[in-house]
């Protein structure tokens, strides 16, 4: 089955065939294989933005193919970020207290390790006791089923409320970014339990291996994010192919008519929301790792409606308009706002890109929304096309 | 001749307005039946209280041997146990391929995971065959169906009601916008639909229902006025004054 679904969609092997081939580029010229052409931090930033294109996938199969314009999504992915940031952060402080307990007469209880380990973490909000939150925090397994258990499921709850009421269009745009809102507000709280807005930090140190350099951690982390790429492709590929495919595209451009045929498209539109919410959330554990920190912030509705730029300007209904939407304007982002670009002094004026970039950014969104309505991967129609006429 | 459907003592309102009034309307499996009336007789509501789009406020609906209530079912429930709809407006899905139409309609289980693994069968290939010769698409079964004209459109949704393989089958405006000649097509289309199922056709167009030659049930402010053949209808002195005659 899986041969056939491949043979027929050429475009994701020709994606693979690029990821692999850019796995294999990064990896050989990173500095954990000794050369070092591409720092560290680079291979950072590279590992989250294969993160951030797995989350423009998601977005592009809830939008691009299906129409529900979620403008939401970043806080799944927010949310899988600190479910595997309390596993990072516990398991690594708990270590530090043996440690450092270690050295006194008596050997420490449990107890007390546990103490120790709540002061090192929630001394920063003024408390030392444990929320109910991180009651398995210590365990690894549980923490990587949250990653998937918590997004999925408030997606599953979210969208029956939303999708059984009927709520479509803008309004549903409205009520997502609602939520993201509630959520990142929420989180800001010193007693939500999750440091407020310390966020939490310190999780590019991986437990178990402190002795391994960040060089190596860094490579093993961009492996994952490009696996996790590829499979969240290929899934989603095969998701929007065929019959399921059609029936998706049915729904974004004539609801009812769908629902006329006997579908309930209802259950269709939770389908999509909630697997394309728990791929945001394993992108978002795979991203926080990298970035070493992760904070309320992080989940601001700003995000999500970011989200929503990188798919447009890459090409909604397409998979790969998706990354390369995502990649490229992630990556341009980062380079404009960390100084990389160079000040354009008009003489009267200097051109600051850390405070001008929002404002190219805005501008080529409406320029890509009213001139190139198919975005970045648009072009490739014109290519096929050329090729065609020869 | 056994009744596939009834509709006793439907009412609703909107905002104080009765676009339905103590409405009772039989058909037959299987029957032929066309509905006329001014606008705002009610005959989209009177569709829209079938297929589960529009709650009345009073009456019953009742379909099938086993006399089920329409009343309680979504939409999509309704479709999948034998109703299928045709709205006034083409309404295909422009940016597939007449194919990826045809088969979306299929008669197959419709729960997500079905669709996910659903496989192409030689059985719904030839399906698919079949309507296309009977809609008279079988030579743009891979055009994108955005590309057909105005009346290949309008085979084309007949067609998807088709492939549900309805028991009842409501047809609003078939004929709007079409020519002569494409009018006629349709006409048999309905016509032969209609030997095995019920088909209810809306039509404003007298010459249109006068060739579909079959019984005529006339709506007025919500209610049946006159029910017979045209001819016996267009007698009716009643039908005279609010329709024919203006």
């Amino acid at each position: 089955m899986k041969q056939g679904f491949l043979s027929k969609n050429p475009s994701v092997l020709w994606f693979l065939a690029a990821l692999g081939f850019f796995t294999l580029c990064v990896t050989v010229l990173s500095e954990a294989a000794g050369i070092g052409l591409i720092s560290t931090s680079f291979v950072k930033t590279l590992g989250k933005t294969l993160c951030l294109c797995l989350v423009a996938v998601a977005m592009d199969v809830v939008w691009g193919y299906c129409g529900i314009l979620s403008l939401g999504h970043f806080a799944f992915f927010g949310i899988g970020g600190y479910a595997i940031g309390m596993w990072l952060m516990y398991a690594r402080t708990e270590i530090i207290v043996v440690k450092s307990l270690s050295a006194a007469a008596i050997p420490p209880t449990p107890e007390e390790i546990t103490a120790s380990v709540g002061q090192q973490i929630f001394g920063v909000v003024g408390a030392t006791d444990f929320p109910w939150l991180w009651a398995f925090a210590d365990s690894l397994f549980l923490q990587l089923l949250m990653v998937v258990l918590v997004p999925g499921l408030l997606a599953l709850v979210f969208g029956w409320l939303a999708f059984r009421s009927r709520v479509t269009g803008v309004y549903l745009s409205i009520l997502t970014q609602a939520m993201t809102l509630a959520l990142s507000l929420y989180l800001f709280q010193n007693d939500s339990g999750l440091r407020g807005n310390n966020g939490l930090s310190g999780l590019q140190n991986i437990p178990g291996f402190e002795q391994t350099p960040q060089a190596l951690i860094s490579v093993w982390f961009f492996w994952a994010s490009a696996l996790a790429l590829a499979l969240g492709y290929v899934l989603f590929a095969w998701v929007v192919s065929g019959k399921m495919g059609s029936v998706v595209r049915g729904i974004r451009d004539n609801e009812s008519r769908v629902r006329f045929l006997g579908y309930h498209v209802e259950t269709y539109k939770l389908f999509v929301f909630t697997l394309t919410a728990v791929a945001s959330g394993i992108a978002g554990a795979l991203y926080y790792p990298q970035a070493g920190i992760i904070n309320p912030a992080e989940i601001a509705p700003i995000a999500s409606i970011y989200l929503a730029v990188w798919v447009a300007i890459g090409g909604r209904g397409r998979l790969y308009g998706a990354v390369l939407g995502a990649a490229l304007v992630s990556l341009l982002s980062s380079w404009f706002t960390g100084g990389g670009a160079p000040n354009i002094p008009l003489g009267f004026y200097t051109i600051q890109w850390t405070d001008w970039w929002l404002v190219l950014l805005g501008l080529s969104f409406v320029a890509v929304t009213l001139f190139f309505p198919k975005g970045i991967g648009g072009l490739f129609d014109l290519i096929v096309r050329k090729g065609d006429q020869k | 001749m056994s009744t596939l459907l009834e509709l006793s003592g439907v009412s609703v309102s909107f905002d104080g307005f009765r676009a339905i009034n103590n409405l009772s309307f039989q058909i037959g499996e299987p029957e032929l039946r066309a509905i006329i009336g001014p606008n705002g007789a009610g005959k989209t509501t009177f569709m829209d209280i079938i297929t589960g789009k529009t709650r009345p406020d009073e009456g019953r609906v009742i379909f099938g041997e086993k006399s089920v209530s329409l009343l309680k079912m979504s939409e999509s429930q309704i479709a999948r146990s034998g109703i299928g709809r045709k709205f006034q407006k083409p309404t295909v899905f422009e940016a597939q391929t007449v194919r990826e139409n045809l088969a979306m309609a299929l008669s197959n289980p419709r729960g997500p995971f079905d669709v996910l693994l659903y496989r192409k069968t030689p059985t719904g290939a030839r399906r698919i065959e079949e309507i296309a010769a009977e809609i008279g698409l079988t030579d743009h079964l891979t055009r994108r169906s955005g590309e057909l004209s105005h009346g290949q459109k309008q085979w084309l949704e007949i067609g998807m009601l088709l492939a549900q393989d309805p028991r009842l089958l409501l047809v609003d405006e078939p004929a709007a916008g079409m020519t002569p000649a494409e009018r006629e097509h349709t006409t048999d289309l309905l016509k032969r639909a209609a030997a095995t199922r019920a088909v209810v056709v809306v039509e404003h167009d007298m010459e249109f229902v006068r060739r579909l030659d079959c019984k005529v049930t006339v709506l007025n402010e919500g209610s049946v006025l006159a029910e017979g053949s045209l001819d016996h209808v267009t007698k009716n002195q009643d039908v005279i004054d609010v329709y024919l005659g203006r």
